[in-house]
């Protein structure tokens, strides 16, 4: 019997005025009961729209059916044959964008809750079962090297390393895990959770080797030298992009990238670890994405009393998850939307006192299918704020790209690739936000699939025919 | 995990390290610096290579004790080990092709300032080195630069070592005595870097410079690091960071270097006699 339910069960949550001061997760997850009262919820439909809205084609109805009669570890086995960070894209994928958006319950009502039941398997799975069966494959004697320990540079070591490859991730940094370490917070994702995806990992057979800047420490082709077959870059987008104002310069005005690795990974919210971060008053965030949403959360964790969204276009249109956005709000941060900054000024010691806005309206469609926002000529006002943090973006990071020779990007900085997520280097291959921009988890994720399975076939036919000749 | 395998206290406040590191001594070259992180709960702070041998596998550091991460590390001893050791970063110095050069350090920059006199003495080059420091009680690698200079001209504040002066002093007189130079390195505090830099100016010598800036990732995905240099904005660690001197905007570098001063002398209490880096040594 499905559960006509017009609503998703309940999430549980920790409360909201309390929860800003602390960095526990926000989002307690269901319990086995509310998970199978929502598994009741899918219709199973035969046309399946959901799994077409998965950017890796996890196979939601089965995977929640199983759910529904109480076969979690069941379900977890179809979640994972496609997915392999389900506790993570349960957490952040913007669900309400892709496998809910067509779901068929979503026509009336609210959509069947994929993503909190998919985060129930994985930590169900997790709570119960610490032993995974490792299905160790023998190793078939190539070496593939992966830069950047991302969730695209994972999702691909998983794959190849499933199909007997040596595989070793060269990550620039102490700890791996790319933004979903250095980005986003504990009180979204804990860390723990991507520390044990990543132990999964190891346990296949990849090796991690951190402290790695390819491009610096070594190239990508002395990697080749060192006979690696081929080369999976997933680097990311970690060039921050600033706006080109006046007082960008100023004491105080941070990028989102710096000021989340500062909390993130170097734990500047915790007393006994030594980096250091500004103690803000009054904080202005500057954009309306996810990345914006977890700098303004974690600028009222660390105890700012006003922090400001400052967002060009309406409320409607920002790019961050809806359930970001709401968290945003319970936990007090104020939005200030349809107003763009056009200066920072500075005290005497060249520190930020007040970002300086215009008030801004919504014009005719543009290129991007929305309106496009346009200043009201005189509306100047100023906020006081001691901190600004940009997030406006990022672009892909060039330092790859401008040590290799033969790889080429676009006017955007992104690597280019073709359908099989090859560039133009042979035997280097390339995906995730190093490609795209600054996209998502499981997009970089599913880039890193349709990767390894090239560079299988690559290694396959070109390497070992080679060597057969 | 990367071992130190020699240290040596070059004076009151500046310490030399050996580390284990073959792989960055294989790649590293005059110019370039490396990350390092103590122990877990530590910051990531850069540091110049001031020098590297690449059949023993090392890498030598040598910086001055100025906030927590700098004097745990001065803390260290031969057998201990250094949780982090990112590098070789930034990229190397050009020296190709100079031929004339004066070689301009201040405090601990003359560490950072050794390799490229260095590389360019044993090229061929004719290297003047000035070194400056505030008394005689802080002079370091003297030995040193007398093996990798042509002439040395050291210089103290308070004339208790040497010639009484400032580097600059030194510099116009060599220049004004008709020693062409077609280029000069300062390295050392910013003011310093600043009046070289603007020093050489009317004489139209090229003159590069190692800038400072906080950093963190040293990969340029942070933007802390980013300096403004032709008026436009640069990221040292990857960009630099070395940059012309004539066209770097030093006083910014300077205010945005005092970000956390204030507040790490209260959070973290400090005892340290020497807030501001690099540029009061
Ligand atoms: C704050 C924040 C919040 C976000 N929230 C969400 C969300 O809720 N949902 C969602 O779907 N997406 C979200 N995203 C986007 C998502 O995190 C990214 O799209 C995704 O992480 C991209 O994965 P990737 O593997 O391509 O790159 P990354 O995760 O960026 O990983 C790249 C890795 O490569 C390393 N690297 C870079 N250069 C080198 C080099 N030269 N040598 C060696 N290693 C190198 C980096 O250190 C890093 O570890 C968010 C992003 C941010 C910044
Ligand atoms: C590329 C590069 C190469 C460097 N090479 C050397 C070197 O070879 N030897 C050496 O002694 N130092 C060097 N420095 C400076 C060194 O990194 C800083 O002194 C370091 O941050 C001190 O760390 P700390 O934790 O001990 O002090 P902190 O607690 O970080 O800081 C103490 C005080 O120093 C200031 N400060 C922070 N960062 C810097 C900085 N980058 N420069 C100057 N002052 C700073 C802070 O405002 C603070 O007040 C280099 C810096 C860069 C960017
Ligand atoms: S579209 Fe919705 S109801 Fe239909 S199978 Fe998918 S999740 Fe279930
Ligand atoms: S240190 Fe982060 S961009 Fe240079």
């Amino acid at each position: 019997m499905p559960n006509i339910s017009l609503k998703k069960v309940k999430m549980p949550e920790l409360v909201s005025t309390t929860r800003n001061t602390n960095y526990e997760e926000v989002s307690l997850g269901y319990s086995p009961e509310m998970a199978m009262e929502e598994a009741l919820r899918c219709l199973n439909c035969k046309h399946k729209p959901c799994v077409s809205g998965c950017p890796v084609g996890v196979n939601i109805p089965e995977f929640i059916q199983q759910v529904a009669s109480g076969d979690f570890l069941d379900a977890y086995d179809t979640i994972t044959g496609t997915n392999a960070l389900p506790a993570v894209c349960g957490r952040v994928c913007p669900q309400e964008s892709q496998c809910e958006e067509v779901c068929v319950r979503a026509i009336k009502g609210e959509s069947v809750g994929i993503g909190r039941l998919e985060r129930f398997v994985a930590d169900y799975k997790m709570n119960t079962d610490q032993d995974y069966e490792i299905k160790n494959k023998s190793k078939n004697g190539h070496k593939v090297a992966i830069v950047g320990s991302g969730p695209s540079g994972l999702s691909c070591a998983g794959d190849l390393a499933r199909l007997g490859y040596d595989v070793t991730i060269f990550e620039a940094f102490h700890t791996p895990g790319g933004v979903l370490v250095y980005g986003i917070p504990e009180f979204r994702l804990p860390k723990q959770i991507v520390a044990d995806e990543i132990e999964r990992l190891k346990e296949l057979g990849v090796e991690i080797k951190t402290n790695m800047v390819i491009g610096r420490v070594l190239s990508i082709d002395e990697l080749i030298e060192m006979g690696y077959e081929s080369i999976y870059v997933g680097t990311g987008a970690g060039l921050p992009r600033f706006m080109g104002i006046e007082g960008e310069e100023l004491v105080g005005v941070y990028s989102a990238n710096e000021y989340l690795t500062r909390i993130n990974l170097m734990k500047a919210y915790i007393e006994y670890y030594d980096t250091p971060i500004r103690k803000s008053k009054s904080v202005a965030v500057i954009g309306g994405g996810n990345v914006a949403m977890d700098a303004a959360r974690s600028a009222k964790r660390l105890g700012a009393e006003h922090v400001f969204i400052i967002y060009r276009r309406n409320r409607e249109q920002m790019p961050a998850r809806l359930e970001e956005i709401h968290h945003a709000e319970e936990e007090g941060i104020t939005f200030k939307v349809l107003n763009n900054p056009v200066k920072i000024l500075g005290d005497e010691n060249g520190q930020v006192r007040a970002l300086e806005c215009i008030k801004m309206e919504l014009g005719e469609v543009d290129a991007s299918g929305r309106p496009r926002p346009r200043a009201i000529e005189e509306s100047n006002f100023e906020i006081e704020v001691d901190t600004v943090i940009v997030s406006i973006g990022s672009s892909p990071n060039p330092l790859i790209k401008s040590t290799t020779d033969g790889l080429e990007t676009n006017n955007r900085g992104c690597l280019i690739v073709d359908e099989k997520m090859a560039t133009t280097k042979e035997g280097v291959y390339a995906g995730g936000d190093a490609v795209t921009g600054a996209a998502t988890v499981i997009n970089a994720m599913g880039a890193g699939k349709v990767a390894a399975k090239a560079i299988d076939e690559y290694i396959m036919s070109t390497i070992v025919n080679k060597k057969a000749i | 995990m990367y071992k130190i395998l020699n240290k040596q206290n070059l004076n009151q406040y500046i310490t030399l390290l050996e580390v284990y590191a073959p792989f960055i001594a294989k790649k590293a070259k005059p110019g370039q610096f490396i990350i390092f992180r103590v122990d877990e709960k530590g910051e990531r702070v850069p540091l110049t290579i001031a020098d590297f041998d690449r059949e023993k596998g090392s890498i030598t550091i040598i910086f001055q004790v100025v906030g927590r991460s700098t004097e745990l590390l001065a803390n260290l001893d031969v057998g201990d080990y250094i949780l982090d050791f990112v590098g070789p970063l930034g990229i190397p110095t050009h020296l190709d092709g100079v031929k004339k050069v004066a070689v301009v350090g201040g405090g601990v920059g003359c560490a950072i300032a050794y390799p490229q006199a260095k590389a360019l003495f044993n090229s061929g080059a004719s290297v003047d080195v000035i070194a400056g420091f505030r008394n005689k009680d802080i002079v370091i690698l003297e030995e040193e630069f007398n093996a990798v200079s042509s002439r040395l001209f050291i210089c103290t504040d308070d004339g208790s070592y040497k010639e009484k002066g400032l580097v600059t002093d030194v510099l116009k007189r060599l220049i004004d005595e008709g020693n062409d130079y077609d280029l000069v390195i300062a390295i050392g505090p910013i003011p310093m870097m600043k009046y070289v830099s603007l020093t050489t100016k009317p004489y139209g010598i090229k003159t590069i410079v190692s800038l400072n800036p906080i950093m963190i990732d040293g990969t340029g995905m942070c933007g802390g690091c980013r300096v403004k240099v032709d008026q436009e904005t640069k990221f040292a660690c990857v960009d630099g960071p070395d940059f012309d001197g004539h066209v770097v905007d030093f006083d910014e570098l300077m205010m945005r270097n005092s970000t956390y001063k204030k507040q790490e002398m209260l959070d973290k209490k400090h005892n340290c006699r020497l807030v501001g880096g690099i540029q009061n040594a």
